[in-house]
């Protein structure tokens, strides 16, 4: 958009250029020892996340794999156990309900969720000198830490008292009971995230702002309206964040812990948890470290994995219809 | 490393081909003059008639309400006597000070708050140098297999927390060190995916001939990269940082794995056992509740304003890269 560097940047292919009168075999000898010395170097500056890579990632993926494998609960070596934790996975009543609590969450939290940071942005995007003022406001909750938006849901969505009832009883709305209600406690943690959208407002305004002044031109001369304009330039124009944010918001569906688990679960929750808000991480968390069923989780964050790739890899190539890339002929 | 956090630090949309755009974390070019150019488009661009613009302003305001009216009700409740927490007054009817008194005398906040800003700025300070370390690595050296490795580094962030959570938490456990605050940063010494790729794009906007002239000058790889490419990357370094540190200070699932005794708690896992003891489920005491969320919440608001810049150009950022 504005700078550009002058010079050639550090991703500009190397500058060649012929060396003078050095005799080709020892110039070969002293090239090779350079680029010896320049691999050290390398390895050296890459040394951390190598040496993390190995320990925190490679590692723990196979040991996650086998312990997936067998019973193990910490105290006791493990025992190799077959696939018996994926057969008792498919029999597992909590898993179905947890799937289900999840697929149910992501699949209506994720449209609601860019459709408002959409129009968020839009009206950003149109609010002049005050858009700076807005994006602030709108990004703020961001910042709350999600025990806290746990803790606020409890609070607005009581179902006797809160604030949603109570302004909802203004309009003659009888509000149902958010946080006890099984069918009421996802579309309410739903709503809640919502208050959280920020970050995707920011991402969507960033890219409506990105459209080139030239094409909403020319759209005009060709006598397109306000719906051509939309559906035909800006749509396609931000196609890329908007994917962007659905992948990413996706991926974070299917993992959506916090605020749930500090609603509903833990030590003190026992005799207050709620069924319906019981998502595949929060059992897969209970199972681990409350109940010490770590193979049985181990499988069934593989599981997690399996179903997250599924659905990106779905998202990806839709996407390819559906994504407009500007770079790309 | 923000495994489990997927949210802030977008870490998706790998297969996709990054947009050909110029991004917005450009060095050499500040975000002012960057936000002084979008004001002077904007300016330029459909402008409005008069009932639109107020339409705008109806629906702006309006909104804005209900994105702040939960902060001033938290904050507003937390001033108010246990009988009246739940009244949905702005203004409280009895306005006390006692909920933060009591809140310190039954839980140690003190200490949850400096194990907190321990474990931040440990996890803030360290992510951000590996991190650049390895980013300098991928951008300025060059060779066989930098592609194939860089994709792995970027693999890793599609790879759910859940998958290492049980062998990690093994590890420091065989270690020792499960019940101390040294799990929830200490693996940030080894850099992190997502900062390792928006601190390369970085690197990759500098001028070469800098660091070659700097090379031919005498200056050893580490002085280049220490004295040199890191000062210009100050933008960067900062988003990096900023970013990390509200990571950090509102994980909740790592203290949940990793701390048991409430003297090594963190504020948010605190703030939790809080809720275990005096919620629904618990004492019925939401005045403590409410009290220490707004405890939890006030140094990330800080944060925010603090550095508001780095992170809304760093949010938007992340989305234009793709």
């Amino acid at each position: 958009m504005t700078s550009t560097a002058l010079t050639p940047g550090l991703g500009s292919p190397e500058p060649t250029g012929p060396h003078r009168s050095a005799p080709a075999e020892e110039r070969r000898r002293s090239q090779q020892k350079a680029r010896r010395r320049n691999v050290r170097s390398a390895l050296l500056f890459l040394s951390p996340w190598l040496l993390g890579f190995v320990v925190f990632t490679a590692w723990p993926m196979i040991y996650s794999a086998y312990l997936s494998l067998t019973d193990y609960d910490v105290i006791n070596d493990p025992e190799f156990v077959g696939l018996e934790n994926y057969a008792e996975m498919a029999s597992d009543p909590k898993i179905l309900l947890a799937l289900g609590n999840t697929a149910f969450f992501t699949l209506v939290q994720v449209p609601l969720y860019v459709i408002v940071s959409l129009a968020l942005a839009l009206l950003l995007d149109r609010a002049g000198r005050a858009a700076g003022f807005f994006r602030t406001v709108f990004f703020l909750p961001k910042m709350t830490p999600p025990v806290a938006v746990g803790v606020l849901f409890l609070l607005l969505f009581n179902g006797q008292n809160g604030l949603v009832n109570t302004v909802l009883g203004w309009f003659g709305i009888a509000g149902p009971a958010w946080t006890t209600d099984p069918a009421w406690v996802k579309p309410g943690l739903i709503f809640m995230s919502l208050w959280t959208v920020g970050s995707s407002v920011i991402i969507l305004l960033a890219a409506l702002r990105n459209v080139p002044e030239t094409l909403y031109e020319s759209a005009k001369l060709d006598g397109a309206g306000f719906w051509r304009t939309s559906t035909s330039v800006t749509l396609p124009m931000i196609s890329p964040a908007l994917f962007f944010i659905i992948i990413v918001n996706t991926i974070a569906g299917l993992q959506t812990f916090d605020e749930a688990y500090t609603a509903f679960f833990g030590s003190g929750n026992t005799t207050y948890s709620n069924d319906a808000a019981l998502f595949y991480v929060i059992y897969l968390f209970q199972q681990a470290f409350e109940f010490l069923h770590m193979g049985y989780a181990s499988a069934m964050a593989w599981g997690l994995f399996l179903v997250i790739m599924i659905v990106t890899a779905i998202q990806l190539i839709v996407s390819r219809r559906l994504v407009y890339y500007e770079g790309e002929k | 490393m923000t495994g489990i956090d997927v949210d802030l630090p977008p870490a998706g949309g790998l297969g996709a081909p990054a947009p050909r755009r110029e991004p917005l974390l450009t060095p050499l070019a500040t975000a002012s003059t960057q936000a002084e150019v979008e004001q002077l488009r904007r300016n330029g661009r459909r402008r409005q008639g008069g009932p639109g613009r107020v339409l705008t302003w109806i629906a702006l305001t309006l909104l804005g309400v209900v994105f702040v009216y939960p902060f001033v009700w938290l904050v507003s409740a937390s001033f108010k006597p246990r009988s009246e927490v739940f009244d949905n007054r702005l203004i409280p009817e009895t306005f006390t000070l006692d909920n933060y008194v009591q809140v310190w005398q039954e839980a140690p906040l003190a200490l949850w708050l400096v194990n907190t800003v321990i474990v931040t700025v440990l996890a803030a300070v360290t992510v951000t140098l590996s991190s650049a370390m390895v980013a300098w690595g991928f951008a300025y050296f060059r060779f066989r297999g930098r592609g194939a490795l860089f994709g792995l580094v970027l693999a890793t962030m599609m790879l759910p927390g859940a998958v290492t959570m049980i062998p990690v938490f093994l590890i420091w456990n065989s270690l020792g060190q499960v019940g101390t605050l040294t799990p929830l940063w200490a693996g940030n010494l080894f850099g992190s995916a997502f900062y390792i790729f928006l601190l390369r794009q970085f690197f990759l906007g500098l001028p070469r001939d800098l660091f070659e002239a700097a090379r031919v000058d005498g200056a050893s790889q580490w002085g280049v990269f220490w004295r040199i490419a890191l000062p210009l990357c100050k933008p960067a370094l900062a988003v990096t940082l900023v970013f990390e540190v509200q990571a950090v200070w509102t994980d909740l699932m790592r203290a949940l794995i990793y701390l048991r005794d409430s003297d090594t708690f963190t504020v948010p896992r605190g703030l939790k056992s809080l809720v275990d003891a005096f919620g629904f489920g618990g004492e019925w005491h939401w005045e403590i509740i409410v009290t220490a969320s707004v405890i939890t919440t006030v140094p990330m608001i800080i944060v925010f304003f603090l550095a508001q810049r780095q992170i809304i150009d760093g949010v938007a950022s992340t989305g234009i890269k793709g």
